[in-house]
C-alpha cells in the first residue's frame, strides 16, 4: 500500500477544503474520504486506488437516521448498513432497503459500510482490480479486457464499448427503487442529487461512476414518505446462498388494488453499469392486471436493450425470471 | 513412549519456538515480549517498537485492547489487524485473505463484530477492542470456547478465532432461531476445513442456553 497523509477533520466543511484540492473526483482521486474504509483500503491494497491523502469522516455528524418533516427519512453518511437495515422505521416503511442491504456482504462488513461509501461502492471486475490488466475505468485508454475475456459476471445493460462493469451495490438497488435524493456538500454549496442521476453510464469516460466533483461530500440520503399500502421486495440471485454478488436482483415497490397494479417502481442490480430504474417495466405494469403474464411482459420491456457479451448472455434471461417471481412474491404478500 | 514432561513445558510455545529459530535478532526481540504482561504503552521513543526501527512518520493511536490502554505508534497504513498482531502481539486474530472475504481477522469494535483486515487502526483512536485474547482464558473459558471444544468446531483451527468472535457477536445480533438463520449470519467467516456444521451446533447450543 502507498503512503498517505491521515487527516481528521473538525467539521464538513474542513474535510471538503481539503477534498477540494484533488484534480479529479472521490473515486480514484488523490484525497479520499474514509468511511468504512471497507472498499477503499481494499482497493488501496491492491494499489488500485492509490490516494495521498485520506480524510477521515466518521467522526463528523453524519451517524443518524431520522424522520423529515415531509414523513420521509432522512439517512446520514456514515450510517452503518447493520444500523439502517435493522432501523425500525426501514423495516416498517422500507422494507425493501432492508432486505437489500441484508443480502449484501456480511455481517462484519454490514458493521462497517456506510450508506455513503455504499454508493460509491465499485465494481468487483477482476481486470478493474489487477493492476497487471488493462482497464479503461482503472486507467483510461488503456483497454477493455472484459469484453474479450472473462464477463461472466459483468453488465448487459448500460455498458459501452469502453466498459462492461457491473455496478455491485444491493443498497443502490433498493435506493433506486425508492427514488432516493443523494445530498451533497461541496466547495460551491450543498445540492441534492436524484439518485437516478447521480450514478453515470460508463460512455466513453467509464473512470467517472458519478456527478460527485472534486470536494463534494455526500452528507446523507433522504427518502420520500413511504408509499401506502405498497408491497415491496428485494430478490438477490447469485453463486451461493449467501455472502456473494449478485448476478441478478430485482427491487419491487408496488401497490394492487383491486388485482390491478396502481403503482410501480422497479430496479435491477448485477446486470447494470449503475443501479438500474426501469421505467419501461414499470410502464408496463401499471394499470395491468396483477398476475404472471403482465409480470413477465415487464420483464420483458426491462431487459429489451440488454447486451450479452460472450459468457453472459444467461444474465438476461436470469434477469427477467428474477423480475418475475420478485413481482409475484410482492403481489402475493 | 509420549513425553509429557516436554510437551507440556509451559514457558515453549510454538510462536516463540519458531522466532527463537530465526535468524533476526529483532525477531527474537519481539518474540520476547509476553502481550500481556508488557504494555506497549511502556515502549521506548515514538515511532519506536521495542526492539525494533523506529517507524517513520508514525502517529500516535491510543486503543483500550481488552480492558487494557494501548498508547501506540503506527504508520498510518497500519490495519487494525496487523497492528493487533505485530505491535501489541496478540497473534490470537489471524490474517487469511487480508481482503474482507474470509472472516479469520474479525474481532469486537466497542461490541460490534468487524474485519480487522479493512480497517486502519487509526480510524478506531479510543475505540474498545476485544480479540479472542480477551474472552477468557485457558482455565475459564467463554461459553462459545467451550462450545467449540464441546462440538468439535474445527480441524486446523485457523479460522477458529474469527468464527468464534463472530459468533459471540450474533448472540447480541438479531437472529431468527434456525440453523439457517445461524449460517446466513456466519456467512463471512470461512472454514477451509469445512467445520460448518459443528460450528452451527456450538452456537445454538450456547443460545439455547443448554
Amino acid at each position: 500500500m502507498h503512503t498517505f497523509e491521515f487527516i481528521r477533520p473538525d467539521d464538513a466543511a474542513a474535510a471538503v477544503r481539503v477534498a477540494a484540492q484533488t484534480k479529479t473526483a472521490q473515486q480514484g482521486a488523490d484525497v479520499r474520504f474514509l468511511a468504512g474504509g471497507t472498499t477503499l483500503l481494499d482497493l488501496m491494497k491492491l494499489n488500485v486506488e492509490t490516494p495521498a491523502r485520506l480524510v477521515d469522516i466518521n467522526r463528523l455528524p453524519f451517524a443518524q437516521v431520522e424522520a423529515t418533516p415531509d414523513g420521509g427519512l432522512k439517512i446520514g453518511a456514515t450510517v452503518r448498513n447493520s444500523d439502517l437495515a435493522h432501523h425500525p422505521t426501514v423495516r416498517r416503511d422500507y422494507p425493501v432497503l432492508s432486505q437489500a442491504i441484508l443480502a449484501g456482504a456480511s455481517a462484519q462488513l454490514r458493521n462497517m459500510a456506510t450508506t455513503a461509501g455504499n454508493l460509491l461502492q465499485r465494481t468487483r471486475c477482476m481486470y478493474f482490480r489487477d493492476t497487471a490488466m488493462p482497464c479503461n475505468k482503472r486507467e483510461p485508454g488503456t483497454g477493455c479486457p472484459a469484453i474479450t475475456g472473462s464477463n461472466r459476471t459483468l453488465a448487459v445493460l448500460g455498458t459501452s464499448e469502453n466498459c462492461i462493469a457491473t455496478n455491485p451495490s444491493d443498497m443502490n438497488v433498493a435506493m433506486a427503487a425508492l427514488e432516493a435524493t443523494v445530498h451533497v456538500q461541496g466547495p460551491k454549496g450543498s445540492r441534492a442529487v436524484p439518485i437516478g442521476a447521480f450514478h453515470l453510464l460508463p460512455g466513453r469516460t467509464p473512470q467517472r461512476e458519478t456527478v460527485l466533483e472534486p470536494g463534494d461530500l455526500i452528507t446523507h440520503v433522504t427518502l420520500p414518505p413511504p408509499i401506502a399500502g405498497s408491497k415491496q421486495v428485494y430478490l438477490k440471485l447469485r453463486d451461493r446462498a449467501s455472502y456473494e454478488f449478485a448476478l441478478a436482483s430485482a427491487a419491487v415497490v408496488i401497490t394492487v388494488a383491486g388485482g390491478t397494479v396502481t403503482w410501480a417502481r422497479v430496479a435491477l442490480g448485477g446486470v447494470g453499469t449503475k443501479p438500474w430504474r426501469s421505467p419501461e417495466a414499470e410502464a408496463a405494469l401499471v394499470g395491468q392486471m396483477a398476475n404472471a403474464t403482465h409480470f413477465r411482459n415487464a420483464a420483458e420491456a426491462a431487459l429489451r436493450d440488454a447486451k450479452p457479451q460472450s459468457e453472459n448472455a444467461f444474465k438476461i434471461e436470469l434477469a427477467k425470471r428474477c423480475l418475475t417471481h420478485a413481482l409475484q412474491t410482492a403481489a402475493m404478500s | 513412549m509420549r513425553d509429557d514432561s516436554h510437551a507440556r513445558q509451559p514457558d515453549l510455545t510454538r510462536r516463540a519456538f519458531l522466532s527463537t529459530t530465526g535468524a533476526s535478532a529483532a525477531a527474537v526481540a519481539i518474540a520476547g515480549c509476553a502481550p500481556a504482561a508488557h504494555p506497549t504503552a511502556e515502549r521506548g521513543a515514538p515511532g519506536a517498537v521495542a526492539g525494533g526501527p523506529t517507524i517513520e512518520g508514525a502517529v500516535p493511536v491510543t486503543l483500550r485492547i481488552n480492558g487494557k490502554e494501548h498508547r501506540l505508534q503506527v504508520d498510518p497504513r497500519t490495519t487494525l489487524l496487523d497492528c493487533l498482531r505485530e505491535v501489541v502481539t496478540l497473534t490470537g486474530t489471524k490474517k487469511g485473505c487480508d481482503h474482507g472475504q474470509c472472516g479469520a481477522c474479525t474481532v469486537h469494535v466497542n461490541g460490534r463484530r468487524v474485519n480487522s483486515c479493512l480497517s486502519l487502526a487509526l480510524m478506531h483512536d479510543g475505540a474498545e477492542i476485544t480479540t479472542i485474547e480477551g474472552l477468557g482464558t485457558p482455565d475459564a473459558l467463554h461459553p462459545m470456547q467451550a462450545a467449540f471444544v464441546a462440538f468439535d468446531g474445527y480441524q486446523c483451527g485457523y479460522c477458529t478465532s474469527g468464527q468464534i468472535m463472530s459468533a459471540v457477536a450474533l448472540l447480541k445480533e438479531p437472529c431468527g432461531p434456525d440453523d439457517a438463520d445461524v449460517k446466513e449470519l456466519m456467512s463471512g467467516n470461512i472454514c477451509r476445513c469445512g467445520a460448518y456444521p459443528n460450528i452451527v451446533a456450538a452456537i445454538q447450543q450456547v443460545r439455547r442456553g443448554a
